[in-house]
């Protein structure tokens, strides 16, 4: 019960941190902030990701960037391809925040943020290898887990599961059945 | 001006080596392209990948409960904490609890694999810094360790013990009692390596006030685990945000201030006191009861139950088969591993396949992280340096 109460505690709190960072930018920079599993998420428009946050790690004490990555939605919406994820940590409140930003295919980038959180080269530098999206602003942005001459971006839905250099990549996947 | 500069380029004589991938000191296959003066360290560029296997891309091909054979793979070193975060991500999605007997095989199983992982990382450090001894009494120690989780699931390094909803398997019969032989045994093996390693001239020559990683740059740079706590920060996610019932139990949160290669050293060396500690009491209020949840379809029957019950039959073979869907949604879940936060965070579309599963692995961080420790130190001391930052190459390139 009292695992319970703390809970409800950390959502609440996170959710004042949302809304002082709504406050602190405008109505519109932020898209939505949902609440799910017992983790919030604020997604916020590109262009104010940077100020977003610069404001987290400032103001809220969100020190830490845990992790980014990137998702690719391509089979579940049409609009936006492409969720660009932030997991930021506070030592100080121990609380988890999870920023978002989404962005089109035909307009696949994001700012860089490395000036705020040095971590987030090589996790960028891994967006933009693993599902091509471009990181403006990056100082290295060069492919990390695959090789330079590598076609392709491997985490994009459309990339095969099974491809050999060589290969074209239009190669429809093959179908895998798992009985 | 371009004359002036070009001199002053010279006076420097800087010059780039490569270092890697085959390189025996390296931990596997990372390749440090180092900027040189004379011998001191001017600039390090990690270049990884050269065991990039793909398991993100892997994962969103198969079942929720195959992933789990493959987050083994990930951290080779300490296999059970990467199911075990990958377990508790799951978990959330699927909204299972584990019986508190499940919950407390996890812990032991993930201490006892941190003291493994330690003595890895101990024999290794010690092998780079030229004691070769200790690499033996350090594997001799984690030959036990492998010996129990063997007796426990069958498998020395791959284990897949932890799935969702609680373990694979209950305790075998006398495994309590073999555990506690290696408890009462193993305070003596710490003491012959403290005496070996810990007062030892050349060791302390070598690693005292090499490699310092400020508090605000490790922050900054998101190192975690017992790196971060090297350089003074007291955190540890099992106790500032505790999973599994680690809150149950009384044990110190180990830290340091100095941030360099020996208290990284050490604070990894009482923590192996501080592991033992928590398997104790795990192991006195052990409670009774099943080890894995009851879930209607994601969790495999009894195996009682197979011969007796058409319906488990059904089960068992929808479970091993078409798998369990998850419900729609997304999860992150962190547990502190032998070397700092491992996470996944996994996005499920409904189906038997997780859409998307990416895992935050430490070493990556702490690989990049390498350059501002090593900096303006000798190229002798960046291989302890690396050592002491303990990464494990295939956590690294996933």
């Amino acid at each position: 019960m009292a695992e319970q109460t703390q809970v409800l505690t950390d959502i609440d709190r996170l959710l004042q941190v949302a809304e002082r960072l709504k406050n602190f930018l405008s109505e519109e920079a932020i898209e939505n902030v949902k609440v799910h599993n017992g983790e919030v998420t604020v997604t916020v428009k590109r262009e104010n990701l940077t100020e977003a946050l610069q404001y987290l790690r400032d103001e809220e004490k969100f020190e830490m960037l845990v992790d980014a990555t990137a998702v690719d939605y391509m089979h579940l919406r049409n609009e936006t391809r492409f969720d660009v994820v932030y997991h930021l940590l506070s030592l100080t409140h121990r609380l988890r925040l999870r920023v978002k930003v989404s962005v089109r295919s035909d307009d696949a980038w994001v700012p860089t943020v490395c000036h705020i959180y040095p971590s987030a080269n090589p996790y960028e530098r891994e967006i933009w290898d693993m599902f091509g999206i471009h990181v403006e602003g990056h100082p290295n942005l060069k492919r990390i887990l695959t090789y330079d001459e590598f076609p392709g971006h491997p985490l994009r839905k459309d990339f095969p599961l099974f491809w050999q250099p060589g290969q074209p990549l239009e190669k429809p996947e093959e179908k895998f059945e798992e009985w | 001006m371009v004359m002036a500069m070009a001199t002053v380029e010279r006076e420097r004589a800087l010059m780039t080596i490569n270092m890697g991938p085959q390189h025996p000191s390296t931990h596997g296959v990372l390749r440090l392209i180092l900027t040189l003066e004379g011998e001191t360290v001017v600039d390090a560029e990690p270049v990884i990948g050269y065991l990039h296997t793909a398991i993100e891309k892997e994962a969103e091909h198969k079942t929720y409960h195959k992933v789990i054979t493959l987050n083994d793979r990930l951290d080779y070193v300490s296999g059970m904490t990467n199911n075990f975060a990958y377990c508790l991500a799951v978990e959330k999605l699927l909204g299972i609890e584990p019986p508190l007997r499940g919950q407390y095989l996890r812990v032991i199983v993930s201490e006892l694999q941190r003291i493994a992982s330690h003595l890895v990382f101990l024999g290794t450090m010690a092998l780079e810094i030229g004691i070769m001894s200790a690499f033996f009494y350090c594997f001799r120690e984690r030959e036990k360790i492998l010996d129990l989780f063997e007796m426990l699931c069958g498998a020395r390094l791959t284990y897949s013990y932890i799935i969702v909803g609680g373990v694979r398997y209950d305790l075998p019969e006398g495994w309590i009692d073999k555990c506690r032989e290696f408890l009462r045994e193993f305070p003596k093996a710490w003491h012959e390596l403290d005496e070996l390693i810990s007062k030892n001239p050349i060791w302390l020559n070598r690693t005292k006030g090499i490699g310092v990683l400020r508090k605000e740059d490790a922050i900054a740079w998101g190192v975690t685990g017992p790196s971060l706590r090297a350089s003074g920060v007291p955190w540890d996610l099992r106790k500032m945000m505790p999973y599994s019932s680690y809150d149950h139990f009384d044990f110190e949160l180990i830290t340091a201030e100095e941030g360099d290669t020996y208290a990284r050293y050490w604070v990894r060396m009482l923590e192996m006191v501080e592991s033992l500690k928590i398997v104790r009491q795990a192991l006195d209020n052990l409670p009774s009861g099943p080890v894995i949840a009851d879930h209607q379809w994601a969790t495999p029957p009894p195996k009682t139950l197979l011969d007796k019950d058409m319906e488990a039959l059904i089960r068992h073979f929808l479970f091993y088969s078409r798998g369990y869907p998850v419900p729609t949604g997304e999860a992150y879940a962190a547990v502190e591993s032998a070397r700092g936060e491992v996470g996944f965070y996994i996005v499920s579309d409904g189906s038997e396949k997780p859409y998307r599963m990416h895992m935050r692995s430490p070493s990556f961080i702490h690989v990049h992280a390498l350059p501002v420790a090593a900096k303006g130190h000798l190229v002798a001391d960046l291989v302890a340096i690396l050592a002491s930052f303990d990464p494990v190459m295939g956590e690294v390139d996933r």
